[in-house]
C-alpha cells in the first residue's frame, strides 16, 4: 500500500536529522512587499527547538532515502533495512510553502539519497528550487545539498535559486573514505568545492551591463564532518577544516558527533555520540575564525592531538601560555584582549569603546556581563592586579569541573 | 512649565529609547528621561556601556530585542476560512513586552500575500494587503485549529535525535512559558521520556544480516558492469 504523506514525512525527516546544519542566516536581504511570499533579514530565526537542544529553522528533509551508495556511517546506505520513501517534487514544494505560511520555518533544507545517477537526482532537486522561486515567488531561505559528481551545469543552475549549497566531506581523511565510503571520491568532492568557489567569485564581480552583482549562492557553501566514526584526532580534523576554510572559503564547517543509527553497520562503533568533543571542536573552530588563533596554537599543547574535554580550548591555551598574561584591559590591543578567557568578541568591542572614556575596573567588566571568576586571573584593571593568581599551581583546578561518578549504562 | 529650548540627542538615543519604551517595566520612562537629561551634559554617555544607567537601559533593550525575536519565531498562524482570492490566517501569541506594533512590519514583509491577524493580551496587529493596523487593546484568545499542525508535529518528532538528549539547552532557547501556544510542544514530554529506551533498542538490535533486495540487485548490477569492463579490457588487449 502506498504510504501517506504523513508517513513519508516521518521517514524522510528521520533520515535527514544527521545533517547538523540548520543555519538560515547570512544571505541577501529580501522581502515580499512587491509580490511573492517570504523574507530573509540577515539573522536567521530558530522557530523551534527539539529536546536534543538543536534549533529547527528549516524544513530539513530528504527528497528520497533510496540510495545507490553504501557508506557505512549513513542511515540511508543501500544495505540498511530502514524503511524507504520518496516525495514527488510537488509534495516538497507544497510542504515548504504550507509550513512557511504557518511560520513554522524559515525555508527548506533539501538533501537526497542518490537514485539512478547523480545528475538525475540533482535535476529533480533543482526543479524543486526552481518551482519554489519562479512558479511560487518564494523568497524564503533555501539550502540545497548538492549531489557528489553532479554536472557543473546543474550545480550552477542550483546556485541561481539556492541561498546556500553544501557538499558533505563527512570524513576528515582520505583513509577514512576508503574504509567507510569506498564509492565516494574525496578528490571529486574537493573539485566540486573548488568549482563552486570559482563560480561564487565570478558572480561577485559587478557585471558590465547592470553594474550589479549576480544573485548566486549568497549564503555561500558549507560542509560537514562526522566526528568519532573513524580514528582521526582533533588536530587532524581542525587541520582539514582550516584547509577547507582557506582554500574554498567555506562559510561553515559543521561537526556532527557520530550517533548510533537504526540498523547500524557492524563496522562502526556503537557508542554514545561524543557531544562534548563536538562542542570543543566548534569552540576551536570559532577561535580560528573569529579570535585570530592558528590551529597549530590551539592543539600544540595537546600530546595526543585531542582537545581538552574538561576545559574550553581558549582557557586551555591560556593555561599553557601563562607568560602572555595578565593582560591590561585598559591598554592591551584588540588581538590580545580576544585571547583572554571569558571575553567574547562583543565584550572586547565594548571594552575598546568604553576605555576611551574612563579607566575600567572589575566592576565595569561586571556590568558588561563578563564572568569575573573566569577573567580575574588573566587581567589587570583599575585597582586590580592578579599577579599571584596567574602563578598558582592549582589554577587549572579553579576551572576544571569536579570529578563525577561514571554513569551506569 | 514651558520649555523653549530645543533638545538635541544622538540618533543612538532614539534607537535605544524606542526599544526601551516597549519594555514592560514601569520604570522605563523614568530611566529614559534620566538618560535624556544626562545626555545634555555628557554627550558621550551612550558610548560608556559600563555606566550603570546605560547598562540598565541596554539590558532593557536586549530583553525587548529577545522578546521581538521570540515573537517572530514562535507565532503560529492557523488558517481560517475566507471568501475571495487571498488566504487568511490568525495567530495567538503572548509576548512579555509591548512589541505588537514593533513586530508588525516584519510579518507584513514576510506574509505579504495573505491576510493575517496576530492577537495578544497586549493588542492586535493585522494586515489585509492594503493596510497594516495595530492597537493595544487586550484581545481574547481565539479558538483555532489547523490540520497542517499534525504534519508539523510529525516533522518535529522525527527530526529529533534521541541519542543527543539536551533538555536544558532546548529550554534555554524555548522556555516553557511559550509551550502552551506551540502546537509541537505537546510532543516534548513523550520524546524526552522515550529517548533512552529508543537508544538502548538501537544498541541492542544488531545490524541485520540480510540487506534489502534492491541492494542485492544493485550489487549484481555493479558486479556485472565490472565483469563486462574486465572482459572488454582483456579483449582489447588480445
Amino acid at each position: 500500500m502506498k504510504k501517506t504523506l504523513k508517513q513519508r514525512l516521518a521517514i524522510l525527516s528521520d533520515a535527514a536529522k544527521y545533517d547538523a546544519s540548520c543555519a538560515s542566516s547570512g544571505t541577501s536581504k529580501r522581502d515580499s512587499l512587491k509580490g511573492g511570499l517570504g523574507s530573509t533579514e540577515g539573522s536567521g530565526i530558530c522557530h523551534a527547538y527539539a529536546p536534543d537542544g538543536r534549533c529547527i529553522s528549516l524544513l530539513k528533509i530528504l527528497m528520497t532515502n533510496f540510495c545507490i551508495y553504501d557508506c557505512a556511517y549513513c542511515i540511508n546506505r543501500s544495505s540498511s533495512n530502514v524503511e524507504r520513501a520518496r516525495f514527488t517534487p510537488e509534495e516538497v514544494v507544497w510542504l515548504t510553502l504550507e509550513f512557511y505560511r504557518r511560520n513554522y520555518i524559515e525555508g527548506l533544507f533539501l538533501s537526497s539519497g542518490i537514485i539512478r545517477n547523480s545528475d538525475y537526482t540533482m535535476e529533480q532537486m533543482v526543479r524543486i528550487t526552481r518551482d519554489l522561486r519562479v512558479k511560487h515567488g518564494f523568497n524564503g531561505y533555501i539550502h540545497l545539498k548538492t549531489i557528489p559528481e553532479a554536472s557543473t551545469k546543474l550545480i550552477e543552475e542550483a546556485g541561481l535559486f539556492a541561498d546556500r549549497l553544501s557538499i558533505n566531506i563527512e570524513l576528515p581523511t582520505d583513509a577514512g573514505f576508503e574504509k567507510f565510503a569506498p564509492q565516494k571520491h574525496p578528490k571529486n568532492i574537493r573539485r566540486s568545492m573548488g568549482e563552486l568557489k570559482n563560480a561564487i567569485d565570478d558572480a561577485s564581480e559587478l557585471t558590465l551591463q547592470t553594474r550589479r552583482k549576480k544573485h548566486f549562492v549568497p549564503a555561500g557553501q558549507s560542509t560537514q564532518m562526522i566526528i568519532g566514526a573513524d580514528t582521526a584526532s582533533d588536530a587532524t580534523i581542525l587541520g582539514t577544516s582550516a584547509g577547507l576554510y582557506d582554500r574554498y572559503r567555506l562559510r561553515r564547517v559543521y561537526y556532527s558527533a557520530f550517533s548510533p543509527i537504526p540498523d547500524s553497520s557492524k563496522s562502526l562503533p556503537l557508542i554514545k555520540p561524543p557531544l562534548m568533543r563536538e562542542h570543543r571542536l566548534y569552540q576551536a573552530d570559532w577561535l580560528y575564525r573569529f579570535y585570530g588563533f592558528e590551529i597549530g596554537e590551539i592543539t600544540a599543547g595537546r600530546v595526543d592531538g585531542m582537545l581538552d574535554l574538561q576545559l574550553d580550548p581558549k582557557l586551555s591555551w591560556a593555561l599553557e601560555n601563562r607568560a602572555r598574561f595578565p593582560v591590561d584591559v585598559n591598554k592591551a590591543e584588540r588581538e590580545m584582549l580576544l585571547r583572554v578567557p571569558g571575553f567574547g568578541t562583543k565584550t572586547v568591542d565594548a571594552i575598546l569603546v568604553a576605555r576611551a572614556h574612563k579607566r575600567l575596573g572589575l566592576d565595569d567588566l561586571g556590568r558588561l556581563r563578563v564572568s569575573l571568576k573566569k577573567v580575574k586571573p588573566f587581567v589587570t584593571a583599575a585597582s586590580w592586579s592578579p599577579a599571584r593568581l596567574i602563578d598558582r599551581v592549582d589554577l587549572r583546578g579553579m576551572f576544571a569541573p569536579p570529578p563525577q561518578q561514571m554513569e551506569l549504562l | 512649565m514651558h520649555i523653549s529650548r530645543s533638545l538635541t540627542v544622538p540618533q543612538a538615543f532614539l534607537d535605544l529609547a524606542q526599544a526601551m519604551i516597549c519594555h514592560s517595566d514601569p520604570a522605563r520612562f523614568a530611566l529614559a528621561y534620566r538618560i535624556l537629561w544626562r545626555l545634555q551634559g555628557e554627550r558621550h554617555l551612550l558610548d560608556i556601556p559600563t555606566d550603570p544607567d546605560v547598562a540598565r537601559a541596554r539590558k532593557m533593550e536586549k530583553s525587548v530585542r529577545r522578546d521581538y525575536h521570540k515573537m517572530t519565531a514562535f507565532v503560529r498562524f492557523k488558517e481560517v476560512p475566507q471568501d475571495g482570492p487571498r488566504r487568511a490566517f490568525v495567530a495567538w501569541f503572548e509576548p512579555d513586552h509591548h512589541i505588537v506594533a514593533r513586530t508588525a512590519p516584519f510579518f507584513q514583509r514576510r506574509f505579504t500575500d495573505m491576510d493575517w491577524v496576530i492577537a495578544t493580551p497586549m493588542g492586535r496587529s493585522a494586515w489585509d494587503g492594503e493596510a497594516l493596523r495595530c492597537d493595544d487593546a487586550p484581545a481574547d484568545k481565539p479558538d483555532l485549529s489547523d490540520d497542517t499542525d499534525e504534519l508539523w508535529r510529525t516533522y518535529f518528532v522525527n527530526i529529533f535525535n534521541p541519542a543527543r538528549l539536551k533538555v536544558k539547552m532546548m529550554q534555554t532557547e524555548m522556555p516553557k512559558k511559550y509551550w502552551k501556544n506551540l502546537p509541537e510542544a505537546e510532543m516534548i514530554p513523550g520524546l524526552i521520556n522515550g529517548a533512552e529506551q529508543r537508544v538502548r533498542e538501537m544498541a541492542d538490535r544488531l545490524a541485520s544480516d540480510t540487506a534489502p533486495r534492491f541492494n542485492t540487485r544493485l550489487h549484481a548490477k555493479t558486479q556485472a558492469k565490472t565483469h563486462a569492463k574486465i572482459h572488454e579490457s582483456v579483449q582489447s588487449r588480445s
